[in-house]
């Protein structure tokens, strides 16, 4: 017989020795882990994945404007910049990939049928300023979305056009101090609890208002006492995040909400955390004045690396003259944009227009497709599922992390854990590096500020049983290597795409742009 | 429910775990008064995946879609061909399902890909450094008036007439509230630099002043050279803002870098991004490296991690509100990832030749839309320098001619009317924006349909 | 010379009317890698307990306050390209600028070298 021509046969036992670790490799790839180089190094300013059909040529009427100079930018095939792309995605953790913990980011499930929806070219390829009977199926979409979100939050009218939810605060603080003015009233001064993100200080001061810091009691929720002693004719405004950053509701809301308005202020609540309670509790039965929704959180619209998001704010009655321009309103069958023009009877009280169009339409579809989807009584599933998940991750693990607030009652989409316990020298940071070997991205570490080392886990409601468990099983690993004082763990990870990388250095000499390399003299 | 992985039986062993009775006894913190008992009435339940579809369908066919008709509409946004490729790459699951990447280790892709688009606009707007952006164009445009006074310590910023006037209005909504002053004025059709007001901002600079801001091309499609404005306003210590609306116009004519602007900002939705009736699109935001630490927004960075090997992280993130709260930089937390993703995905398929060659379509289509469309009778083409924007002077009132040409399934453009409602000296204007997208055919049914109209 | 301390882990370094004025060692090690920091410039009149300079690690920006009122002088120039100096040598070349004093009364009450080193231990 012919013996095995080829020479192929299966050959395992030194592949199986433990000790046979590999060396580096000539590209610096780690089979599927690819290294890609910038599209600066890899391109050029001749090559281009883009054809065009041809035409006339014509005299120039730029104005002697040309640009003659080198632009620097580089191009590629389609078929290199297709792959150049591919490649980066795969550095990537996604929720695609698997349970993206970040507390107070709510990284659910992004629907695909979101996607098809927003780029139906009736909603996709149509023109902001295209004439209103052009696009009465676009306002109404607007106008669809907006009572959904009233109705959910039990509020009186809705501003669509804040791109996300630091715009949506802006938007929220620009109606109180508008109707603060209007009584002529002018305050001074912002309250916002400690725990607050720290877009709500920010956006205060943005407006031009002073902030003050409300302390939390030890029990993780705003110190209703200090708040009530502050308050006091300068106060124009007290933002509130409910539920709160400790992943706890806010038990005294409606004391406090009544509290800020018998002395003449107004209530802003920071909706950030509303898919703990969507289709389960109003805020407007709360008595808040405003809230911005982020569509990008409890409504499902994908994170997409850092945005874009979308931060429409419903308001009471007594703030809604107030909402920014342009707006969609029905009149009989017929659906209008109030425009600068069209405000000047009924909306003269408006503060006026903060972005150039109506806001984030792509993010509208989306959220709309999602709502629609869940129902009325999808969404109530979803805050109830989201809060099972995040006390079931409290309830598994506050033996070997420690909870600080676990006696406060039960946590709401979140689950907040602190440092304490954890072996000298191990931190917060050191369980996060630990988790990302394990396959996890970690949870939202260092915030909020009230709690030392803090890890705020929030699961949402689009994990599974299974998911959860292997996720609190990898947590409890790291966890446990921490407290027994396992040094490793400072030096992970060490499987990721990279290894820690060095932020005091690209703060100190910041490299923010490709500088082409000068050539040798 | 199809998003909902947990079953009745798991949800069941999960509360017995925690100790919970029933789901209520989760939301026992909640005031009683505020309890809902049941499903929210008068909205609509659940629903398939088909029915959705069909209901969305229904609202998006009431929808005149640009792409099927003869569609001449800009001031601001801008229909351009869309590489199938780019809305691949943005539809991955990494990069559409990522967050901001706070991680590095494991986000080095997004991180990448922020420094790339830095690194691209900066070059387009001829400057150092570019942030990895901000919500939009006029949103960028105001924190740059933002950013000058930061800079300068003054805080009256004159703004052009060419300026388009959603930036003005925005602009005008926050002055309102940060006390900064605005120098505004109305803008003109002049004949051959119509919305051009460069004397007048001459004139205006003074030891107050922190910032002109000037769009180029201007609203009306004007085109001018800003060389002389920026030596103007740096002989005063102030700083020139440039805002470009139309970045493919940067294929073509001079950035406004290279004309000595010190802080440039725009929109990008050109460059990948769809019309999507107004957003979600990218605003574009660049300035000299010695600005840098005034700059609003996320900024990405290269270093090395731990075993040498070059990687980026966010940085500077000292100016951003999560560190800085009431004092930082300003209170924006988002940029526009996914869009800032499509723009460089564009740009890197299209290439400095690609760019440039884009640009040069969109001229030669627009020179000779705008000729044609000069013929006809009761039609004046007001520009003399444009690049693929232009504004008509009618013999009519616009808005009801774009009526008129909506009615018969052609977008014509913009009547400056819509735009500037109060301005009797406007109402006759016309703007017309023509892209590489834009056929001779389309034109042609234009410039007959606006024949009939006039006549 | 005389050198005083701060509650705001400041020290104060005076000489005729002139004071140079940084941050302690222990500051730098709490703060941890310092990336960036901002001096006031010459001819700055600075007020006791204002705001005078920032401090910026990866993380953190922290505010320094004027330890006593004054003009300043010199702002510490050679910080700007090498922020690591305020780690490397905080009480030395790591100093961020030096002023006239305005008031010399207002060093009463300011903790010299063993107070400031026992108010540490303390913490």
């Amino acid at each position: 017989m012919t013996i095995n021509p080829s020479g192929w046969r299966p050959e395992r036992a030194l592949a199986a020795n433990d000790e046979n670790e590999g060396g580096g490799t000539f590209t610096g790839n780690r089979a599927l882990m690819l290294e890609e180089k910038l599209i600066f190094e890899i391109g050029d300013s001749k090559s281009c994945g883009v054809d065009f059909d041809d035409v006339p040529e014509v005299a120039s009427r730029l104005g002697g404007l040309e640009r003659s100079a080198p632009i620097g930018l580089p191009g590629l095939s389609e078929p290199e910049t297709v792959r150049h792309y591919t490649r980066l995605s795969r550095q990537n953790y996604a929720i695609d990939l698997g349970l993206f913990p970040l507390g107070s980011c709510t990284m659910k499930h992004n629907p695909r049928l979101n996607e098809r929806m927003a780029r139906l070219p009736g909603f996709a390829d149509v023109h902001p300023l295209q004439p209103a009977e052009t696009v009465q199926g676009a306002y109404e979409l607007i106008h669809v979305l907006g009572q959904w979100l009233i109705k959910l939050t039990g509020m009186n009218s809705v501003a669509m056009s804040p791109k996300a939810g630091a715009h949506g605060e802006l938007c929220g603080l620009l109606a109180i101090r508008s109707a603060l003015e209007a009584r002529g009233d002018a305050r001074k001064v912002v309250l916002v609890p400690e725990s607050a993100h720290g877009t709500n200080p920010a956006t205060a001061a943005f407006c031009g208002y002073s902030v003050e810091t409300i302390p939390a009691t030890k029990a993780g929720r705003v110190d209703r006492a200090a708040l009530e002693g502050r308050l006091a004719p300068d106060v124009a405004a007290v933002m509130i995040t409910n539920p709160n950053t400790c992943g706890l509701f806010e038990r005294e809301m409606v004391e406090i909400c009544e509290a800020v308005h018998a002395a003449g202020a107004l209530v802003y609540c920071d909706g950030a955390n509303f898919n703990a309670i969507v289709g389960r509790v109003r805020p407007g039965d709360l008595g808040i004045d405003a809230m911005h929704i982020n569509l990008h959180k409890t409504f499902s619209t994908p994170h997409g690396g850092g945005g874009p998001g979308a931060g429409p704010v419903v308001f009471s009655a007594a703030l809604s003259p107030f909402a920014p321009l342009p707006f969609v309103e029905k009149t009989g069958d017929t659906y209008i944009l109030v425009e600068e023009e069209t405000a000047d009877e009924d909306h003269s009280r408006s503060f006026g227009r903060m972005a150039a169009f109506h806001g984030q339409m792509g993010m509208f579809t989306r959220a709309a497709s999602y709502m629609m989807s869940h129902g009325a009584d999808g969404l109530r599933q979803v805050a109830e599922d989201a809060v099972l998940n995040a006390n079931y991750i409290l309830r598994q693990l506050e033996d070997v992390l420690d909870a600080p607030f676990g006696e406060s009652g039960p946590c709401m989409h979140e689950a907040l854990f602190s440092d304490e316990g954890l072996a000298e020298g191990l931190s917060t940071m050191d369980i996060a590096k630990g988790l990302i070997d394990e396959g996890f991205h970690p949870m939202t570490m260092y915030f909020p500020l009230v709690v030392h080392g803090a890890m705020l886990i929030e699961p949402t409601e689009t994990e599974s049983k299974a998911s959860l468990d292997q996720f609190i099983g990898a947590l409890r690993s790291v966890a446990e290597r921490a407290r027994a004082g396992d040094l490793s763990l400072k030096a992970a990870p060490f499987y990721a795409p990279r290894r820690r990388l060095d932020e005091t250095a690209a703060a100190r000499k910041p490299i923010l742009t490709w500088r082409d390399a000068t050539p040798a003299e | 429910m199809r998003y909902l992985p947990l079953s009745d039986t798991d949800r069941t062993s999960m509360l017995a775990s925690i100790g919970a009775p029933s789901i209520d006894a989760l939301f026992t913190d909640v005031p009683e008064a505020a309890r809902l008992s049941g499903v929210i009435e008068d909205l609509p339940l659940h629903a398939s995946e088909l029915s959705v579809e069909r209901q969305l369908k229904a609202l998006a066919s009431k929808n005149l879609v640009a792409g099927e008709v003869p569609f001449f509409i800009g001031c601001g946004a801008y229909r351009h061909h869309i590489p199938a490729s780019v809305d691949h790459i943005i539809q991955r699951g990494e990069f559409l399902t990522s967050y901001t990447p706070y991680q590095p280790e494991i986000a080095q892709g997004t991180l990448q890909v922020l420094f790339e688009f830095q690194s691209q606009v900066a070059r387009l707007y001829g400057c150092d450094v570019a942030n990895a952006s901000m919500y939009d164009g006029s949103t960028a445009c105001w924190e740059a008036i933002g950013m000058a006074r930061r800079i300068t310590r003054r805080s009256k910023a004159v703004l052009s007439a060419g300026l388009h006037p959603h930036y003005v209005s925005l602009c005008d909504t926050m002055a309102k509230f940060t006390g900064d002053t605005l120098v505004t004025a109305d803008p003109v059709l002049t004949d051959g630099a119509p919305g051009d007001d460069m004397a007048r901002l001459l004139a205006a600079i003074d030891g107050e002043t922190s910032c002109v801001v000037v769009q180029n091309p201007n609203i009306f499609g004007h085109v001018a050279d800003l060389s002389e404005l920026a030596d103007a306003c740096h002989a005063k210590g102030a700083l020139l803002v440039a805002v470009v609306t139309e970045p493919v116009a940067l294929g073509a004519i001079k950035s406004p870098g290279e004309m000595g602007a010190d802080i440039v900002v725009g929109e990008g939705q050109s460059i990948g991004v769809g019309l999507n009736f107004g957003g979600p699109y990218v605003g574009l935001f660049a300035c000299n490296e010695k600005h840098v630490r005034q700059m609003p927004g996320r900024l990405c960075g290269e270093t090395v991690d731990a075993a040498g090997q070059r990687g980026y992280v966010l940085t500077l993130s000292t100016r951003e509100q999560h560190i800085r709260r009431e004092k930082a930089t300003s209170n924006i937390c988002t940029n526009a990832g996914l869009c800032a993703l499509a723009f460089t995905v564009h740009m890197s398929l299209l290439g400095e030749a690609g760019l440039r060659k884009l640009a040069s379509v969109n001229h030669a289509r627009a020179v000779l839309a705008a000729e044609r469309l000069a013929q006809v009778p009761g039609v004046e083409l007001v520009n003399g320098a444009f690049f693929n924007e232009f504004t008509l002077r009618l013999s009519k009132e616009a808005r009801p001619v774009v009526k008129t040409l909506a009615a018969r399934g052609i977008l014509g453009g913009v009547a400056l009317g819509r735009l500037y409602p109060k301005l009797e000296g406007l109402a006759n204007g016309l703007v017309v924006a023509v892209t590489e997208t834009t056929s001779e055919e389309d034109v042609e049914q234009l410039a007959s349909a606006l024949e009939e109209a006039l006549a | 010379m005389t050198t005083y301390y701060t509650r705001e882990h400041e020290w104060i370094a005076v000489e005729g009317d002139v004071a140079t004025v940084g941050i302690t060692d222990y500051a730098q090690a709490q703060l941890g890698d310092i990336v960036f920091v901002e001096v006031p410039g010459a001819g700055t009149t600075v007020a006791k307990g204002k705001e005078a300079a920032v401090v910026e690690s990866v993380k953190a920006a922290s505010d320094i306050y004027a330890p006593v009122s004054g003009e300043v002088v010199e702002g510490n120039a050679a910080l700007e390209g090498d922020p690591a100096l305020a780690n490397t040598a905080p009480e030395t070349e790591g100093w961020f600028f030096k002023l006239t004093l305005s008031d010399p009364a207002e060093l009463e009450g300011l903790m010299d070298d063993t107070a400031y080193k026992a108010f540490v231990d303390s913490l």
